[in-house]
């Protein structure tokens, strides 16, 4: 593939610059009134360049990434100038912003099952870009279509033009996207978190494959993130955002080696480090063994019936594992690994359909709910979704409280001192009682969840992804408080996650999830050094790394690992 | 980005009520609507309120102390709004049919909300064979044209024939039959999708016993739209009311005024070019539901943050205006 | 507690080309959702043959005041009422699992013959008015829900309202008036002239639909009377039905504008016109159908006082004749063939949402 030599470039500008923009300001309209998102952000994107726009959420750096493409929620105003081939896109119109838009910029999504129409073929998807920006026939737009699309590596484009969306897999679908990005050759892609919705090894290809097409096609990407092993990996420069403002804008090995400004340095030191403050680095044998086992699976499954006739779904099979008194278990893998659902079973969310699950010595296969009812005030559970995990109805205290409502017979002010106390524990203001959970921050709520678990001195606390839902700082600041309860309280805790880094950072003992089996299992730090089975070396290979000197090596290792 | 539009803490209840509250976020069209429709339930409620010092005639009297009223006259001084086929006054029996709507459409309501809520909660929540059997059932009865179920109850009810109360009785029990099935789906559906949200959840592995999940956590979370569908089945109570009249099968023209009723009569009247028969009580109708309407669909919209839009222009001009504040 | 799907899973990655699979979901749904037809006949059955019962037989019903106490119980023993009634519960699932569904009492007819001999007008109708809802509904809830919240969907949701608000017989009446009576332009009852329509009932094998039978017979002077008959009724139907397509269109395509498959397409350089046209309608159009399925069911409700209004003599017409003599054997057998209707229909508008669908076909 050569670069293209019809490049129509306005003769002023500078050869090289793909997208300039100059004093960008942008306001949201609300019945609060306007809500400033973007102040002042200037930047600018070479041809052939990866930039990465970093920041964690309602930083605007999605907003402003957005506007290379003159797209803007109804509500917004922007003002200021948004150049795209000397081209304003703030003040183009209509048709003169269509002809620009899918010629010369495009755009990767974040979700890619939302991304493609699921009522059409990809082959349709992808053509409609091509023809509505050239006048040639079907024919000839289908053979571009699936030439774009074997450029992105998906296996037999000539049949899978005709397929609809729902027949690929995730990663394959991100390609179908990237595929209708590229059908133009545009000069610069706009990629807004193009792999958070992917699981590691899959953001690894997806990666790679960006870095391959803007070798080959020489396209500029600008990428938006809010993981910087995803920044380590791929971007030439970065600009870090925070509240609507450019913070730091640097070369991706200076920012990384020599960040000037201190919210670049908390951001980073906020990011776990794969290997790093390994909660088993001193350790060589898997501790709390002499105590109790409090949870014990043999030959464990778990079988989801399908609807109508419809094959089932199997999350977990033939698993054995062990969780000791005092012990904190991680349990890693990507989606569909059955990581939740194995933490769900131990909870009694669901059932298990074959093998045996001991928990507190009640035979899980023989579930009553009756009878694992007391059994329950010894086991907490922290959900994902902070928002999601409390009645909105209720406030926080009584929300804490329910524990206590259910379990325990106190009178009001006996609560009111437990609930202040609990409180206190996850270093959250006594006044937080009165308040309702939307008026908390997410790391907020996090953190009352984590009072609410805590609240009847549980032996087994379950953790489902309780920080991925969480900004990285925010994270970081959770994990040090369930670092310190633990040790403090000495609760048992599954800690399940997709984070690789994260669970080496609180659990000793770590077992590794791949489609419900149980691949690997050891010392954290000894499964992250000495990965014994093929998926745990290619998932500790995946994972981006926040140092751009290290990820460039393991990059290597990776590409090693899929050839072999 | 989410902005959120909370209530903040020093904001009297006043303001914090329903409507109220609606009234006060809306702007441009849809405060229009908001109000418009306000304006006509109000009337409405006070038409059904007022009816005996506002008309100036029983909705049943034929004659006073001048003698019979005379047939099909056409609106004049005396009979504003003219005189039917039986010398009743139409202004007076069509303001005394909203008092019969009133009746019919709170009492429908009230009962069906009731039935259908709690059916719902504890279908939904507990599931198993109950569920099941519910959901055919409801299914069943959803799918079939809900005049002909009503015409189906009245007939069991009341034999077609009735008094004021029975009459009121038996079509709100017809209509309470048909809306039964629809706030069970609603409820239903609202309760399966919160039965896998975390906050249940977590009530449930605390260990929470399903009467407490039900009560303190689904019952507040699944009834959010309901004074929406509140409004919309008040409407189709009404409808189906005048529908039941229009086939006879409302109550007797001595009992009560019923505009279906008379717009039953007025059919006839229609063929020989007399309109007033039937214009005024079908305008009753129309204005009523369109009012309902009207309040139920802006609060549904204001209730959605998502469905509130400013346009483009808008935000320009306001933000116009705040960056010229910033730049002098 | 069930769980019927394993939570926090995606689908399960389709990564191999699977041809041999194609199809076979489908004939699958096709069959269950076919099956579900019965549960729902069987239950409407039950339900409206207990609840004509639980008040009385209908003999006392249609004839309570006209005969003497000992005529009535001869008459009532002789059709069987006496009998207890879960015996002529299973009698009567028997007879209308042959298609037998009793005698009028008024008029001493067989109720399937009332059927098929009303059943066409209704049909025409029915049809006649959904033309109309559909050229109403469609392209103006498309239109509503891209200027939302702007003065084009603001007057066409207030026309929607209006539609909605409007009973069908107030919207006759006034059409009558006005077309009819004041005007003088179209005829205000009945399906035809009465030359016509001895012209048309007296062809060979008619199918009853008029205007068919008049295209059929070549006729045009009857197509055209035909046609200024069934003006009026299907435009007062099916301007109601499409005030309801309206909204159910104007919510779905207001749903499927705001996806990010909509935003792609934008960013890809697509016109509006296109990204409403087909982006955001094809999507929507899924469950747009299936809930018009059942506003089916209203349609018929609809039907009853349409065809009362303006005299056309189908089913609608019919049963308010039948439910002013109190013949509550010709209204049973009315309600339970309208019941069948409506179940059928529901499963040909899901289907028809199913092949839409490329999920469900594949």
């Amino acid at each position: 593939m050569k670069h293209s030599s019809t490049d129509t470039r306005h003769p002023n500008d500078a050869p090289e610059q793909v997208l300039r923009i100059e004093g960008l300001n942008i306001d949201f309209v609300t019945d609060a009134g306007a809500i400033p998102a973007v102040r002042g952000v200037d930047l600018e994107v070479k041809a052939g360049e990866i930039l990465a726009i970093v920041g964690e959420s309602g930083s605007g750096k999605s907003v402003t990434a957005r506007t290379a493409l003159g797209i803007l929620a109804e509500n917004g105003a922007a003002h200021g100038g948004v150049y795209l081939n000397g081209k304003n896109m703030l003040t183009l119109h209509g048709a003169q912003l269509r002809e620009v838009r899918g010629r010369d910029v495009a755009m990767v999504f974040q979700e890619p099952s939302t991304a493609l129409n699921p009522v059409f073929t990809v082959g349709w998807q992808i053509m409609e870009g091509i023809r509505t920006h050239s006048k040639i026939s079907k024919k000839e737009a289908k053979a571009r279509a699936i030439e774009a699309m074997r450029q992105v590596g998906i296996p037999h484009p000539e049949q899978r033009v005709n397929y609809y969306p729902h027949q690929f897999s995730g990663g394959q679908k991100q390609r179908v996207v990237i595929a209708a990005a590229l059908a133009l050759k545009p000069r610069l892609i706009v990629a807004d978190e193009p792999t958070t919705a992917l699981d590691v090894t899959v953001q690894a290809e997806i990666l790679s494959l960006l870095r391959e097409l803007r070798a080959e096609l020489g396209t500029a990407i600008v990428i938006i993130t809010h993981n910087m092993g995803v920044v380590a990996d791929i971007a030439d420069r970065v600009v870090v955002m925070n509240q609507g403002q450019i913070v730091e804008q640097a070369p991706a090995l200076e920012l990384f080696e020599r960040p000037q400004q201190d919210y670049t340095k908390s951001l980073l030191a906020a990011v776990p480090h794969l290997g790093r403050e390994s909660a088993s680095a001193s350790l060589s044998e898997r501790p709390h063994t002499d105590a109790s086992v409090l949870v014990e699976a043999k030959g464990l499954g778990v079988h989801f019936p399908g609807r109508l006739g419809s094959a089932g779904f199997t999350a977990v099979k033939d698993v054995d594992l062990k969780i000791h008194a005092g012990e904190v278990y991680g349990l890693v893998g990507e989606s569909g690994s059955g990581k939740t659902t194995i933490g769900r079973s131990i909870a009694g969310l669901n059932r298990i359909t074959s093998g045996s699950l001991k928990v507190l010595g009640y035979e899980m296969a023989a579930f009553k709910e009756r009878s694992f009812k007391p059994l329950r005030e010894q086991i907490g559970f922290v959900f994902q979704d902070p928002a999601a995990s409390f009645n909105p109805h209720l406030t926080v205290g009584e929300c804490v409280a329910e524990p206590l409502a259910v379990h325990r017979e106190l009178n009001p002010a006996q609560t009111r001192a437990k609930v202040s106390e609990l409180l206190e524990a996850v270093q959250l203001p006594a006044g937080f009682a009165q308040r309702y959970p939307h008026e908390l921050s997410g790391g907020q709520r996090q953190r009352a969840s984590l009072a609410r678990a805590l609240a009847l001195d549980p032996k087994l606390l379950i953790a489902d992804e309780p920080t991925s839902a969480l900004d990285v700082s925010v994270q970081a600041k959770v994990l040090e408080l369930f670092r310190e309860l633990q040790t403090e309280l000495g609760f048992a805790a599954l800690f399940v996650s997709h984070d690789l880094a994260v669970v080496d950072q609180l659990a000793t003992w770590v077992g590794v999830l791949y489609r419900g089996n149980l691949v690997e299992e050891g010392l954290g730090s000894k499964v992250l050094a000495k990965p014994q089975h093929t998926y745990t070396q290619r998932l500790i290979a995946s994972l981006p790394v926040p140092d751009p000197r290290e990820q460039a090596q393991r990059r290597a290792l990776i590409e090693e690992l899929n050839q072999g | 980005m989410t902005t959120q539009t909370l209530p903040s803490a020093n904001t009297s209840w006043l303001k914090q009520l329903p409507v109220i509250s609606h009234l006060r976020m809306s702007s441009g069209l849809q405060r229009g609507m908001l109000v418009a429709g306000l304006v006509l339930s109000v009337l409405f409620f006070l038409c059904a309120l007022f009816a005996p010092l506002i008309a100036p005639f029983d909705f049943a009297q034929s004659s006073d102390a001048s003698g019979d009223f005379p047939r099909q006259a056409a609106p004049d001084a005396k009979f504003i709004w003219g005189t039917t086929a039986t010398g009743y006054d139409v202004f007076s029996r069509t303001l005394y049919g909203a008092q019969t709507a009133i009746w019919v459409i709170v009492a429908a309501v009230v009962m069906s909300l009731f039935v259908g809520v709690l059916l719902g909660l504890i279908s939904g929540y507990l599931g198993g064979w109950f569920d099941r059997i519910m959901v055919v059932l409801a299914d069943a009865i959803y799918a079939f044209p809900s005049l002909l179920l009503a015409i189906v109850m009245s007939i069991v009810i009341s034999q077609g024939q009735s008094s004021l109360f029975g009459g009121i009785m038996a079509a709100a029990i017809s209509i309470t039959v048909v809306f039964i099935p629809q706030y069970f789906r609603v409820v239903r559906a609202e309760v399966m999708r919160l039965k896998a949200e975390p906050f249940v959840e977590s009530a449930q592995v605390i260990g929470a016993s399903p009467w407490r999940v039900m009560f303190t956590h689904l019952l507040r979370n699944s009834t959010r739209t309901l004074p929406l569908i509140f409004t919309l089945n008040a409407t189709e109570a009404l409808l189906t009311l005048a529908g039941l009249g229009f086939l006879g099968f409302g109550i007797e023209p001595t009992a009560a005024s019923e505009w279906g009723y008379d717009l039953n009569r007025a059919m006839s009247d229609a063929t020989s070019g007399i309109w007033w028969t039937g214009l005024f009580p079908g305008l009753a109708i129309v204005l009523t539901v369109m009012g309902l309407t009207l309040v139920g669909e802006s609060m549904n919209d204001l209730n959605d943050p998502r469905l509130r839009r400013f346009s483009r222009k808008k935000a320009k001009r306001i933000t116009q205006s705040t960056q010229r504040g910033a730049t002098q | 507690m069930t769980i019927t799907s394993p939570p926090g899973q995606e689908t399960s990655p389709i990564a191999a080309p699977k041809a041999k699979n194609q199809g076979g979901g489908f004939l699958r749904y096709l069959i269950t959702r076919f099956l579900l037809i019965i549960p729902t006949v069987f239950i409407l059955i039950t339900v409206v043959f207990f609840l004509m019962r639980v008040t009385g037989d209908p003999i006392t019903a249609a004839m309570g005041g006209r005969l003497t106490p000992d005529q009535l119980a001869a008459r009532i023993h002789e059709a069987g009422y006496d009998r207890p009634i879960l015996v002529q519960y299973f009698e009567y699932l028997g007879q209308v699992f042959t298609g037998n569904l009793g005698r009028t009492l008024s008029d001493n007819r067989a109720v399937t013959e009332v059927l098929s001999t009303y059943g066409a007008a209704t049909l025409e109708l029915a049809i006649n008015s959904v033309i109309v809802a559909l050229l109403v509904g469609i392209p103006l809830g498309l239109v509503a829900a891209k200027f939302r919240d702007r003065y084009p969907d603001a007057i066409l949701r207030i026309l929607a309202i209006l539609g909605y608000a409007t009973p069908v017989f107030f919207a006759g009446l006034i059409l009558k008036l006005v077309f009819g009576v004041w005007l003088g332009w179209l005829p205000i009852s009945g399906r035809a002239d009465w030359q016509t329509e001895l012209e048309l009932t007296g062809l060979q094998s008619p199918s009853g639909i008029y205007w068919l039978d008049a295209l059929r017979s070549g006729n045009m002077e009857a197509f055209w009377n035909v046609t200024e008959h069934a003006l009026l009724p299907a435009l007062a139907l099916g301007l109601l039905t499409g005030g309801v397509f309206l909204r159910l269109v104007r919510t779905n395509a207001i749903g499927t504008l705001g996806r990010e498959y909509v935003e792609a397409g934008r960013s890809r350089g697509v016109s509006e016109f296109r990204l409403t046209t087909k982006h955001a309608y094809r999507p929507a159009l899924i469950p747009i159908i299936t809930v018009m399925g059942l506003q089916i069911a209203m349609l018929l409700g609809g039907a009853v006082l349409t065809e009362t209004t303006f005299e056309w003599s189908g089913l609608g017409f019919k049963l308010a004749e039948y439910l002013t003599a109190r013949d509550f054997v010709a209204v049973q057998g009315i309600v339970v063939l309208l019941a069948i209707i409506v179940a059928v229909t529901n499963f040909i508008v899901d289907v028809l949402a199913a092949l839409i669908d490329p999920r469900v076909r594949y």
